[in-house]
């Protein structure tokens, strides 16, 4: 039997999990649960169990959905947040959340990514961000850094990366973060906050893929590459304490924009309420 | 109480039967010739307390009526062409996980953006094998505008019951065409309500069915139930599988479901075919024409009636059989190159000859077209 | 007060990553056979690092029943 918390809010017959040892994806899909746990134990949350929805797409990330207990739907590749929002305007009620990758929410479902934001609907988007397509065997991914190979580029990448959560924020995404598999609390604490945040939600949490990414690239094992976040992420409190000489070198862990815009289901039954008056 | 006779487009009674169906959920992308849908539901549905959503592109629509259904909304989207074929792979989604909704395609002529304001008829092999692999269909066509507002409830029924997405086949002739009609009753409609099934506590087998059954009760999203919805092929508890004999069972059943209920599903006008020795077989907005010749040959002594699937897919393969005993030949009529031509030429089994009256060019058939042809071929 | 704690290892869902031992403050923990183990001299202080950390939920703290 496994800890209380994977016993009460994953699907243990379904476990262990398909993804490689070692995998950063793991670890994140244990901090949404602690801070889905958090909030369902805390009445004030408004958050219940039964009115969560978990909503992925496909790759290697988009298996966590089929993981967690909670009514879930494991979508088409790049769509999931296309279904979220589906779901989200049909029954504003629920609490969905939206587990992708950076494929499936930066490259073929970008467009999604971009006018959920703009929309700002309120759904609480989790990429687990780790560089590659690891489904499929190592191709590059919009966040594959510049001049590192993958199947696709055998020669090195020449791509320019995308920073999903720079990238929502500039879509007008209400709520953008941060996290990292190595910063489990912070992160966990940034997704709590980004369910709380009544519009749309994105935290970018950098994964890790020692399979198809790490070793290819000389960055090592899971340890190695946790490592690396440990060494080269910093949560924000001791990031803005940092010089700016200092910061320049590192990743802030945390929050990248927090703006109170009006939601869309709530605007939306607004409009209800004039639709109804002027029949 | 008697309705008023109104003045409809076809695209408009298409949505006041979807409302009438109980439709509460609208995605769409502005398409023509299709629009029209979109700008009605936008007006409509928020005076009936549902949701209108423009998405950023088709593929989204589709994805978003699928989510909306999965919560126990009955939900819409309608298209043209190029974005029924951008729709596609979500459609076969709803397939396999068996979602009910309803997909409307104003067909326009194509391939690529082709003639948008233009009729055509050749998205009807698109209707049944534009999502990629095996998988059920259920397709209807309507031929007025009045019976677009009463099919597009059976679209709704059918979906319902069979928990599929059921394609509703428009044409630019009916969608754009304005009829007075007197809309139903609403308490004369047969509405069919989801089939829901809530507790099956630990025994969560929410895609088993009952022996001899094919249709699984659905289970709201939302209520508690914790089940799980892919599109992988799984096993009757909904988690994907590997086990060859477990896929093969749910992809057999998923064919059977429609397979075996033909009798329910099928529908066709037939029309002064008790005498006939010549029928002229066409779908949708083609009827109209078809019918005017048809007239016109029977006033020139010529032994003709239309065959009119309405049910295009499955094709009304047995009704269609019953008549060659009685045929000496077969016209089929289309708006394309030959689509449902290939149908008809299957189900006759070159047993009653089979010709083909088609056009592309973006111009309707007209009936004396349609003569010209009957004339030509008569036996 | 905050009830006693210990340390469960489930080494069937361990799959040898190795993170819970690199990231253990009290290097507690070591892998014998690519399965995680808690050496003999038992250092470990209860701090959950290791179940914090561990993708494949091998390992956690468990509530002691008094």
């Amino acid at each position: 039997m496994p800890s209380e918390l994977v016993h009460k809010f994953m699907r243990i017959d379904h476990l262990p999990h398909i993804w490689c040892a070692g995998c950063g994806n793991g670890i994140i899909m244990r901090d949404v649960a602690v801070a889905l746990q958090e909030l369902i134990d805390d009445p004030e949350s408004g958050v219940s169990r039964e009115k969560t929805v978990i909503v992925s797409g496909i790759g290697c990330s988009s298996r966590a959905a089929g993981y967690m207990d909670f009514d879930s739907i494991h979508t088409t590749h790049g769509r999931a947040i296309a279904f979220a929002t589906g779901i989200k305007f049909a029954h504003p009620e629920l609490e969905v959340i939206v587990l992708t990758g950076d494929g499936d929410c930066s490259a073929i479902g970008g467009n999604h990514l971009i006018h959920a934001a703009r929309r700002n609907i309120g759904l609480t988007v989790i990429a687990f961000n780790n560089d590659i397509y690891g489904m499929t065997g190592g191709q590059y991914s919009p966040t594959t850094p510049t001049g590192d190979v993958a199947t696709t580029a055998p020669y090195g990448n020449f791509d320019r990366p995308f920073d999903i959560a720079q990238l929502a924020a500039g879509a007008g995404a209400s709520f953008t973060a941060r996290g990292s598999a190595y910063h489990a609390r912070e992160t966990t604490e940034l997704i709590k906050q980004g369910i709380q945040h009544k519009g749309f939600s994105l935290i970018d949490v950098f994964s890790v893929c020692p399979t198809y990414y790490g070793r290819k690239n000389h960055k090592g094992g899971a340890v190695e590459m946790l490592a690396w976040q440990k060494e080269n992420m910093v949560p924000a409190s001791r990031y803005y304490a940092m010089s700016e000489e200092k910061r320049r070198d590192k990743i802030m862990v945390g929050i990248l924009t927090h703006n109170d815009f009006p939601e869309y289901t709530q605007q939306y039954a607004r409009l209800l309420e004039r639709a109804k008056k002027a029949k | 109480m008697a309705n008023k006779a109104v003045l409809m487009q076809g695209n408009e009674a298409c949505v006041e039967g979807a409302i009438a169906a109980g439709m509460r959920f609208y995605a769409g992308y502005p398409i023509t010739p299709s629009t029209e849908i979109a700008e009605q539901c936008a007006l409509r549905l928020p005076q009936v307390g549902g949701r209108f959503i423009q998405m950023e592109d088709e593929l989204a629509s589709m994805a978003a009526v699928l989510g909306a259904s999965a919560t126990g909304m009955k939900a819409m989207t309608a298209t043209s062409g190029p974005g029924f074929s951008l729709k596609q792979e979500n459609i076969g989604y709803g397939c396999l996980a068996e979602i009910p909704c309803v997909i409307v395609d104003v067909q326009r002529s194509g391939p690529s953006t082709g003639l948008p304001t233009s009729p055509a008829q050749g998205d009807y092999m698109q209707a049944r094998w534009g999502t990629h692999g095996d998988h059920p269909v259920i397709a209807l066509s309507p031929s007025s505008v009045m019976e677009t507002y009463k099919l597009i409830i059976r679209a709704f029924n059918l979906s319902e019951k069979y928990r599929t997405p059921v394609i509703f086949l428009m044409d630019e002739i009916v969608g754009h065409m304005r009829e007075g009609i007197v809309p139903p009753d609403p308490n004369d409609l047969i509405i069919n309500k989801r089939h829901i099934s809530y507790r099956d506590g630990a025994n969560k087998q929410c895609y088993a069915v009952p022996e001899g059954k094919y249709v699984p009760a659905m289970k709201p999203f939302g209520a508690g139930e914790r089940y799980n919805i892919t599109g992988l092929a799984h096993d009757v508890s909904g988690f994907p599988t590997n086990n060859n004999a477990v896929a093969g069972a749910l992809y057999t059943r998923l064919m059977e479901k429609i397979d075996r209920n033909l009798d329910d599903i099928v529908r066709v006008e037939q029309t002064m075919l008790d005498d006939a020795d010549t029928a002229v077989v066409c779908f949708g907005g083609t009827a109209r024409a078809v019918m005017s010749a048809v007239l016109q040959a029977r006033e020139e002594g010529m032994k003709v009636g239309m065959f009119r699937p309405i049910t295009v897919w499955p094709f009304p393969e047995k009704q269609l059989r019953a008549l060659l005993p009685g045929l000496k030949r077969i016209l089929v009529v289309e708006h394309n190159y030959g689509q449902m031509v290939l149908e008809v030429r299957r189900a006759a089994a070159e047993k009653v000859p089979v010709d083909f009256l088609g056009r592309m060019d973006g111009t309707v058939i007209s009936p004396k077209d349609i003569l010209q042809k009957l004339r030509e071929t008569e036996v | 007060m905050v009830g006693k704690k210990m340390l469960v290892i489930d080494q069937s869902w361990c799959k040898g990553c190795g993170i819970c031992v690199a990231f253990c403050p009290k290097q507690a923990l070591e892998l014998v056979e690519e399965k995680v183990c808690l050496k003999a001299d038992n250092e470990c202080v209860l701090c959950g690092q290791c179940e914090l950390r561990c993708p494949d939920y091998a390992i956690w703290l468990e509530d002691l029943e008094e």
